[in-house]
């Protein structure tokens, strides 16, 4: 049942707005069309503020994957965070989820098709996946977009957030599946 | 902060690297992810268009501050100072509420109208206000009621249940948002921001 709404819900978000929005306008006297594209123009604009961010951060991120810093750290981490009940598979994750929504969906892809989608680590992949953002490329994205350099305290309070994400995941899922 | 990270990814990057010998996977890594960056940008310029556009009316028409009036005994007190009828409200809730619904395209051009919008209020340009950080806090914790792509993951994972992790993972943004915000508040008097939009 939820199942099903849920379903419908995110079938029809987009093309409910599409259709709403001009709608809504149109009935309030708005030139709709002279004013999407009013609106639109600055679209172009934006995703090319967008570059420089996007350069600066995927090419850090890069060199520290293919130098195979990641993994160490990586190998470094699995042990104490063991410790704490988080399998040692999904430590790839977590690590990368913050940094590159595109390397976390390869390692979540990765996992379901190895340990299976129903399985503990599968089932806790995908809610972490799904409940935690890529807070360090939004951060500089949204800052960087607004020539904002001094962000002070904005990276601490996400990462904060994020953690509590992890663990969060980790425990409901022990409680909701069971080990 | 941002600053130190960056640093750290590059040069602890680079440092392993040369440890590893792994410097010629390294040079190629740099060439083709300011390219894959350009190519990631210019993807976006599409549905940008778009949601600006669609943006643009719904400010245009009211909606924004319909939608600003109705949801503004929860969300002033998140967001001290901001004028009531300032769109930088109507594209906040309409990035926070596209997020809920699992839209992330739709998110981005409303999340960086919403930083613009914020920074005609900041009083020192160059530094974030406690707003800003407020919403980020809010943004990155990403309250998701429809983990669109994770269901369909799982399906072509062949998953007996895909959608028995939608719970959960509720459940878990709700907590990861609330923490956020928490530290957030302690932070923002912490550091004596007197000043929400300074």
């Amino acid at each position: 049942m939820l199942t099903r709404w849920l379903d419908v819900i995110s079938v029809w978000a987009i093309p409910f707005l599409i259709g709403f929005i001009p709608l809504y306008g149109w009935l309030r006297g708005v030139k709709v069309y002279e004013t999407f594209v009013s609106g639109a123009e600055e679209g172009f604009k934006m995703a090319i503020k967008m570059i420089p961010f996007l350069v600066g951060i995927l090419v850090a991120l890069n060199i520290f994957q293919a130098s195979g810093a990641l993994d160490s750290l990586i190998r470094f981490l699995s042990g104490p965070l063991g410790l704490v009940g988080i399998p040692a598979a999904v430590v790839p994750l977590i690590l990368i989820r913050p940094l590159s929504g595109g390397a976390a969906l390869g390692i979540t892809t990765g996992l379901l098709q190895h340990f299976g989608p129903d399985s503990a680590v599968g089932r806790l992949a995908s809610t972490i996946q799904g409940s935690t953002d890529t807070t360090f490329y939004v951060i500089t994205l949204y800052f960087g977009s607004i020539g904002v350099r001094r962000t002070r305290y904005a990276l601490p309070v996400a990462l904060i957030g994020d953690l509590a994400g992890f663990i969060a995941a980790v425990v409901i899922c022990r409680r909701v599946f069971g080990p | 902060m941002v600053n130190v990270v960056w640093l750290v990814l590059i040069i602890g990057g680079l440092v392993v690297s040369a440890v590893h010998g792994t410097m010629i996977p390294v040079t190629q890594a740099i060439m083709t992810s300011s390219e894959k960056a350009v190519e990631i940008a210019l993807g976006f310029i599409g549905i940008m268009t778009l949601w600006l556009g669609m943006a643009r009316i719904a400010e245009e028409s009211g909606m924004m501050r319909t939608l600003s009036r109705l949801m503004n005994p929860l969300v002033s007190r998140l967001f001290p100072g901001i004028p009531k009828d300032h769109p930088a409200m109507g594209n906040m809730l309409m990035n926070i509420s596209a997020n809920v619904l699992g839209m992330g395209g739709a998110a981005t051009p409303f999340g960086l109208k919403a930083m613009e919008e914020l920074q005609k209020l900041n009083t020192l340009k160059e530094r974030a206000s406690a707003n800003m950080i407020t919403f980020l806090a809010i943004n990155t914790a990403s309250i998701n009621l429809i983990p669109a792509t994770v269901i369909a993951l799982r399906v072509a994972a062949g998953s007996h249940n895909p959608t028995e992790i939608v719970g959960p993972t509720i459940l878990a943004t709700t907590i990861s948002s609330l923490v956020a915000v928490s530290v957030d508040r302690l932070l923002r008097y912490w550091h004596h921001d007197t000043n929400p939009n300074g």
